[in-house]
């Protein structure tokens, strides 16, 4: 029952990091109806980028701080220069566009950094903080995901920023009538999806360490959290990782084994995907002919 | 096919077969794995290019294919040659199997679906369970073939000729399936889904079958990859296979049988250049192009040329006659 | 003396497909003026054509300045306000969601609170529903919503797009004299696009008649509700 107990927390706490990687493409799904390939990627530049203040002697929560500005600021740039060109091409390109984005950031950050791996820290002290549960890291870093989900929220519902990006995801036409610059829009929802990537970037790499390669399963949990909740549904997104990673964990420890995690993921994808697409709690889509 | 094409690609195959004589050893593997390529990409482009299904997991099937040649070489001491047809057999059941469920899923939905299985491969291939067979993280090594007959030639320069020969049965089996009712058939499910259906066109079939017989052209690959390569292990047949393989139908030309040798050539040669500059730079390469590609070039070097040729015979044609 | 908002020799496209071949017409400030035609005469073009929508050839004026190639959200920053075909309700967003998008591009934040009140005196509909989800709002209501969402925007001039479209006679009625009142009141010139000729020259001081992207006829309401031509074709009697 113990183990049972720490399984469950210990998948909470890395669902809250797949939750925020899911929000992530899920805020960006819903603007352009395009899946992010290069989420994960995004997410572990921002890292990198943390590692390096870090490293050059910077304490930890401001170098956190201006590694979440730097995340905005490159998904703003990304969406303006890389994406805005295909916006309405046909879907064969833009998953080009997407793939192609995905293996430049990889390959420059092995460029930059080398493909060693190198440690992060935590920012949550060593010693086990809740009994024997949970690490002090992982209790900290579903307090991170939290706040940031609620400040999220926060700005969605209660601000004119939000709504007007609420407005220009659902109907750009007539975000445009009202004089929202919808252009605009979109690059502040890719900045603000970039910047939780990025906050997920940090909190997971304390725990498999660096290197260019780490998020590449990460995201295909994130994949599985967002379609299990609804592609289009920010909140099922949130729903979906926590459930995915109390899954991922406890089918781990007790039925098919740590080998065949990741297989998890992909049979909750390509499940969800044939039975639901629409997931739990998204819209379900219907074609006219 | 017109006269001057026919010439064309005779010249283009001798040129070919007489290679392995005047270049390394070493140069000749590489030719050896730019046909395995263009094998592979022949297959993906079918189902991409033609067929409008996109597939990020392509390098699944190149694995299946590879491991089904190493498995059979070193479990049950088949040779080299018998492992061809069965792997095409083995890939295109897979394919199909596949392509079932793939059925209900459009666009970016199945590149999903097909990047998850690419990115699940290596982990699904350590599984312990498995080990007996596939040989766990390690792998299976094989042993090359020696030529036959006591040819004299090296083993590479006859891997390459089998490889060769291999490649032409391929690349003439798709063009007759390419240009027949089952091609047309393809591409009018990619440009006109519901059009096709409305005209009698059995997609769900259709679309099986291509994503089958795409991935019977990929495993077919696999299988002589790993004969050229000699070995295959989990970690060789990760996400960036089945990338780089996008990467080559995109480069050489989407819809394009012309394009598949444009993009091998491609993916098998940069590469070596880029190698020089850093262990990194081979990709940013790929991935810039892959850019530069979409943006600029979107036929790809295969349409790059076909346009280069029209433009040429134009001008030949509006020459003044005086 | 400039009109308020002048058209000259505006065409438009879709692609290759022309839609308007060269139209003029002309609005004084303060006026409501229609724009009849059947269907497919260009009306909704006509429209989208002066927000940016379309692409177009030609000028466009608005109190003597040229609009004719600014990005949609620049012209609504001139104070033109569009009620597209259609409604264009954000229908995932609140009522009240709906309406402060109305005046997003405003920085005057207490008098958009005291607009809020004065269109939910317009539409008291609207203010009993104004925590409801807008696509639950029947289609007279989305109707009001969307007039009083581009009222939010305190326009000069006031684009509607087949406003009486799928609502019942009575009340496109009542949507009508609101809108009359609110020209009156608040002097707030208004392009009203129309199939159901009868009802928009009862609203309108000025009417246009377009067929097959081509100004036909025009002149004050009356002399237009008096032609034969137009009695016939599009009045039925």
């Amino acid at each position: 029952m113990e183990a049972l107990l720490h399984q469950v927390l210990a998948g909470l706490a890395t669902g809250g990091i797949y939750a925020s990687l899911a929000l992530a493409l899920v805020m960006i799904y819903q603007a352009t109806h395009l899946v992010n390939f290069a989420q994960g990627e995004m997410a572990m530049f921002a890292t990198y980028f943390a590692w390096s203040l870090i490293n050059a002697g910077m304490p930890y929560w401001p170098a956190f701080l201006l590694t979440v500005v730097f995340a905005f600021v490159l998904g703003v740039v990304i969406e303006r220069v890389i994406i805005r060109p295909v916006e309405n091409a046909p879907v064969l390109a833009v998953v080009v566009v997407f793939i192609a984005l995905l293996v430049i950031l990889n390959s420059v950050t092995g460029w930059i950094f080398s493909y060693t791996i190198k440690t992060f820290p935590s920012p949550f002290p060593a010693e086990p903080i809740f009994g024997n549960y949970i690490t002090s890291h992982g209790g900290g870093a579903i307090g991170v995901t939290l706040v940031v989900l609620l400040l999220l929220y926060l700005f969605f519902r209660f601000t004119p920023l939000g709504l007007a990006l609420r407005a220009a995801a659902q109907n750009p036409d007539s975000a445009r009538l009202v004089g929202i610059r919808v252009g605009w829009m979109l690059a502040l929802g890719w900045g603000l999806a970039a910047a939780i990537g990025g906050v997920a970037g940090m909190m997971v790499a304390p725990i498999v360490f660096l290197d260019p390669n780490m998020m590449g399963g990460v995201l295909l949990y994130a994949f599985a959290a967002a379609l299990v909740g609804g592609i289009d549904n920010p909140a099922g997104a949130v729903f979906g990782g926590f459930l995915v990673g109390v899954l991922e964990n406890v089918l781990g420890a007790f039925v098919i084994g740590n080998e065949l995690k990741l297989a998890v993921a992909l049979v909750l994808i390509i499940g969800v995907l044939v039975v639901k697409p629409s997931g739990f709690f998204g819209k379900v889509l219907v074609t006219r002919v | 096919m017109s006269r001057r094409q026919v010439l064309l690609i005779a010249i283009v195959l001798l040129a070919a077969c007489a290679l392995p004589f005047v270049v390394s050893s070493y140069r000749t593997f590489q030719l050896t794995m730019a046909l395995v390529y263009s094998i592979a990409l022949l297959g993906l482009n079918m189902l991409t290019g033609y067929n409008g299904q996109i597939s990020l997991g392509h390098g699944a099937f190149y694995a299946i294919g590879a491991y089904a040649a190493a498995i059979l070489m070193e479990h049950f001491g088949w040779p080299y040659w018998a492992t061809i047809p069965v792997a095409a057999a083995v890939c295109l059941v897979a394919g199909f199997l596949f392509g079932l469920p793939a059925l209900r899923l459009e666009g970016l939905y199945l590149a999903l679906a097909t990047f998850a299985l690419a990115v699940s491969l290596p982990a699904l291939l350590k599984y312990h369970h498995l080990e007996p067979w596939t040989g766990g993280v390690q792998g299976i090594v094989i042993l090359k073939p020696d030529p036959p007959f006591g040819l004299p030639i090296d083993a590479d320069q006859w891997l390459y000729y089998f490889t060769l020969a291999v490649a032409v049965l391929m690349f003439v089996l798709a063009w007759n399936l390419l240009r027949g009712r089952m091609g047309r058939a393809m591409v009018a499910i990619r440009d006109q889904h519901i059009a096709a259906e409305a005209m009698g066109i059995h997609t769900a079939m259709v679309k099986s079958m291509t994503f089958g017989i795409s991935a019977m052209y990929t495993g077919v690959a696999g299988a002589l990859g790993a004969i050229a390569i000699q070995f295959v292990a989990p970690d060789s047949f990760n996400i960036f296979v089945s990338i780089m393989f996008l990467v080559g139908i995109v480069i050489g030309g989407l819809a394009s049988i012309s394009g598949a040798v444009y993009g091998a050539l491609f993916i098998q040669f940069v590469p070596n250049i880029a190698d020089a500059i850093s262990k990194a730079a081979p990709w940013a390469i790929f991935g810039i192009f892959l850019l530069g590609f979409v943006y600029l070039m979107p036929t790809g070097v295969a349409g790059a040329v076909r346009m280069a040729v029209a433009r040429l015979t134009r001008k030949a044609h509006n020459q003044p006659k005086s | 003396m400039a009109a308020f908002l002048e058209v000259l020799k505006l065409h438009a496209a879709y692609g290759p497909t022309r839609v308007l071949h060269g139209i003029d017409f002309a609005m004084d400030e303060g006026t409501i003026t229609t724009l009849l035609g059947a269907n497919g005469a260009g009306k909704t073009t006509t429209l989208r054509a002066l927000c940016g929508m379309v692409k177009t050839q030609g000028e466009v004026r608005f109190a003597g300045e040229r609009i004719d190639g600014k990005a949609t959200e620049d012209v609504v920053r001139k104070g033109i306000a569009h009620v597209p075909d259609g409604r264009g309700t954000f229908v995932n967003l609140t009522t009240e969601e709906n309406l402060r998008l109305g005046a997003y591009t405003r920085k005057d934040r207490d008098a958009v609170e005291s607009d809020l009140e004065r269109v939910y005196g317009y539409f008291p509909r609207l203010k009993e529903r104004h925590a409801q989800q807008a696509g639950t709002l029947s289609g007279g209501e989305q109707q009001m919503l969307a007039v009083s969402r581009a009222l939010m925007l305190r326009p000069r001039l006031m684009l509607l797009d087949e406003p009486s479209f799928g609502l019942a006679p009575l009340i496109v009625q009542e949507l009508f004299e609101i809108l009359r009142t609110v020209n009156e009141k608040e002097k707030v010139s208004m392009l009203v696009v129309e199939q159901n000729a009868a009802m928009a020259l009862e609203l309108a001081d000025h009417a246009y008649l377009i067929e097959t992207g081509r100004i036909v006829l025009s002149g004050t309401a009356d002399q237009i509700k008096k032609d034969d031509a137009v009695r016939r074709s599009y009045l039925g009697y």
